[in-house]
């Protein structure tokens, strides 16, 4: 997604949105099955990117997207609500503006987490999520938090924020 | 919730370092290898379009090296970092990323010779120009950028000059004209100052100097902030698809990493200058000891300063850590100490210098700073001799001037060897 105009990407916080590590853990643990609202099949977007890196961790990728048939090796959906399995968790990659509506179509099929992308922090579907007692995440890439938690960022010199004298796991 | 926020005697310690996933190793092992091997086509394809964060090859990226550059981003509470194989390299790493040709740079005048020279000779000739301003006149910077400015770099404590910069107030120009703010941070360390918290958006350190405090490795690092707009419409080549790596668009794809990946993908890749794994490793011996190392440093300087203020034999002396100092609220604003950089004059001029340094017993005369021992030199005659008497001033450096880096000898020690090298110098 487009980082935000502002340049703050990676620092709006909420009081409700998950952004410690242990919670980011668990979501990424317990989240096995993963919708990705707007997904391209174009390789170099960067949805295409998490999405591949998930499933090449061994996550199930569910495309959502009315212009595809299959993304990934993947039936595309054109709707959450055309899925005819549970998902675990909505990943979108659309505007902050398309985000209320699929906030409800998230808690209406029964996901556990409303994963916001890298730019995207609508306040509103932050809202809508929580209250209905799903996890909500913003703003935040699947990818790079992933990669920030279970050893690949570190590679590449992020300040991942882990400290910890546990070997290093990778789960997935 | 939130995470619990760790201090920088823990950091310097862990972060970036958790113990080894193939053998448990409590210390960080050394990683002597240029390669690594694919898992499969798909895996290689997936690392070279950087579907897959993974090693490929050690000039890109290593793990021991990694160690030291999530350690020293994490120190200077920054995004990410990259290393390279000296100051010189990170400092080029960092402005060749960001400019290109027909480009302008307004740069504090009071810097390191090196970089002096890199700015208003090295990059001149790939047509990117530098106008050097006084590093403590915010509109003197305001009033130098142009149209075609791309950068504003400064040191955060001069080198040799000790002038202190005032951060916050020259990130506040470089934002208001849509620039990032550049700064050298190698003196403080960032144990006495984190100018990315202050509003700069990069850092560059020497890890040579206090970052190592040995004085036996050559290193450098680049820190990202995370804060800056690359989008802002002045920098294409973070938002545009890079002809240097197949049509990323680094911005995009990356965020608020996405100018370390650049500098690491494009620039390091490229230019090739990658710090050595057994020298990240030897840096990371010293930058665990570095709070420890900086209260002493900065202890024994001031101590230095105060009995040089007093000695006969001595015409000034310039120490930010002095009460007198006239940017010395500034420095205390700004960093938890001035450092063990001190510079002063020995009165009758350069000769009585010249054997002042001849003159010590211990302190040895070279042109390194940060090491445990305590180093003395003339910067108008070595580290500056490159550039005339006009630029030397600019850059802060006078005929008379002995720059000293207090080292962590005993105090007493070190007093005795000034107090006798000045005996013989005015005998």
């Amino acid at each position: 997604m487009a980082p935000a105009a502002n340049g703050t990407i990676g620092l709006r916080y909420d009081a409700r949105m998950a952004d410690d590590i242990a919670s980011l853990r668990r979501i990424l643990d317990t989240c096995r099955t993963i919708a990705v609202v707007g997904l391209s099949a174009e390789w170099h977007r960067p949805s295409y990117f998490a999405a591949r890196y998930m499933q090449s961790h061994g996550w199930r990728i569910v495309p959502v997207n009315p212009r595809y048939t299959q993304v990934l090796g993947e039936t595309c959906y054109p709707s959450l609500e055309a899925i005819p399995h549970k998902v675990d968790m909505v990943d979108v990659f659309r505007r902050e503006s398309d985000l209320p509506p699929i906030a409800r179509s998230a808690v209406a099929i029964g996901a556990r987490c409303l994963w916001q992308q890298l730019g995207v922090a609508s306040a509103e579907a932050d809202r809508i999520a929580t209250e209905a007692g799903l996890d909500s995440v913003m703003n935040r890439c699947v990818k790079i938090e992933h990669a920030r938690l279970f050893g690949g960022l570190h590679w590449v010199g992020v300040n991942t924020r882990v400290i910890s004298a546990q070997r290093a796991g990778r789960p997935g | 919730m939130s995470d619990h926020v760790f201090r920088p005697e823990t950091l310097a310690i862990h972060a970036g370092q958790i113990p080894d996933a193939a053998t448990g190793s409590r210390a960080l092992p050394i990683y002597q290898t240029t390669s690594y091997v694919f898992d499969s086509a798909e895996h290689a394809a997936s690392l070279f379009n950087l579907q897959t964060f993974g090693n490929v090859y050690s000039r890109l990226s290593n793990p021991t090296v990694a160690a030291l550059e999530e350690r020293v981003a994490a120190l200077e509470q920054g995004r990410a970092a990259v290393a390279g194989a000296s100051g010189m390299a990170a400092e080029a790493i960092a402005l060749m990323t960001i400019l290109q040709a027909g480009d302008h740079v307004v740069a504090a005048g009071a810097l390191y010779g090196g970089t002096v020279t890199m700015l208003a000779v090295n990059l001149r000739k790939f047509d990117i120009e530098t106008t050097f301003v006084e590093a403590t006149d915010p509109a003197a910077f305001a009033a130098a950028i142009r149209p075609n400015t791309r950068a504003v770099y400064a040191e955060t404590l001069g080198n040799p000059s000790l002038v202190v910069l005032d951060i916050a107030a020259i990130a506040e120009v470089a934002h208001a004209h849509g620039l990032p703010l550049v700064v050298d941070n190698t003196v403080p360390s960032p144990f006495l100052c984190n100018p990315l918290a202050l509003g700069a958006d990069i850092v560059v350190h020497s890890a040579t100097k206090y970052l190592a405090g040995h004085g036996t490795t050559l290193g450098g690092v680049v820190v990202e902030g995370g804060r800056f707009p690359w989008d802002n419409g002045k920098f294409p080549g973070m938002t545009e698809p890079s002809p240097g790596y197949h049509g990323v668009k680094f911005y995009e794809t990356f965020g608020d990493f996405g100018f370390t990946m650049r500098c690491r993908m494009e620039t390091l890749r490229v230019y090739g200058a990658s710090l050595a794994p057994t020298s990240a490793w030897q840096i990371l011996q010293g930058v665990e000891t570095l709070p420890l190392r900086m209260e002493r440093h900065c202890s024994n300087a001031l101590a230095v300063a105060r009995f040089l203020q007093q000695h006969p034999a001595v015409s000034w002396v310039n120490y930010p850590g002095l009460p007198d100092h006239p940017q010395h609220a500034l420095l205390m604003r700004q960093m938890r100490g001035a450092s063990g950089l001190l510079a002063f004059g020995v009165k009758g001029g350069l000769a009585p210098g010249v054997t002042f340094i001849e003159s010590a017993r211990f302190m040895s005369h070279l042109v390194n700073i940060g090491d445990t021992r305590t180093l003395i030199s003339h910067p108008a005659s070595t580290t500056h001799r490159q550039l005339d008497e006009a630029q030397q001033r600019a850059a802060g450096v006078l005929p008379d001037m002995i720059r000293i880096s207090v080292g962590l000898e005993h105090i007493d020690d070190i007093l005795w060897d000034i107090d006798q090298a000045l005996s013989a110098a005015t005998r």
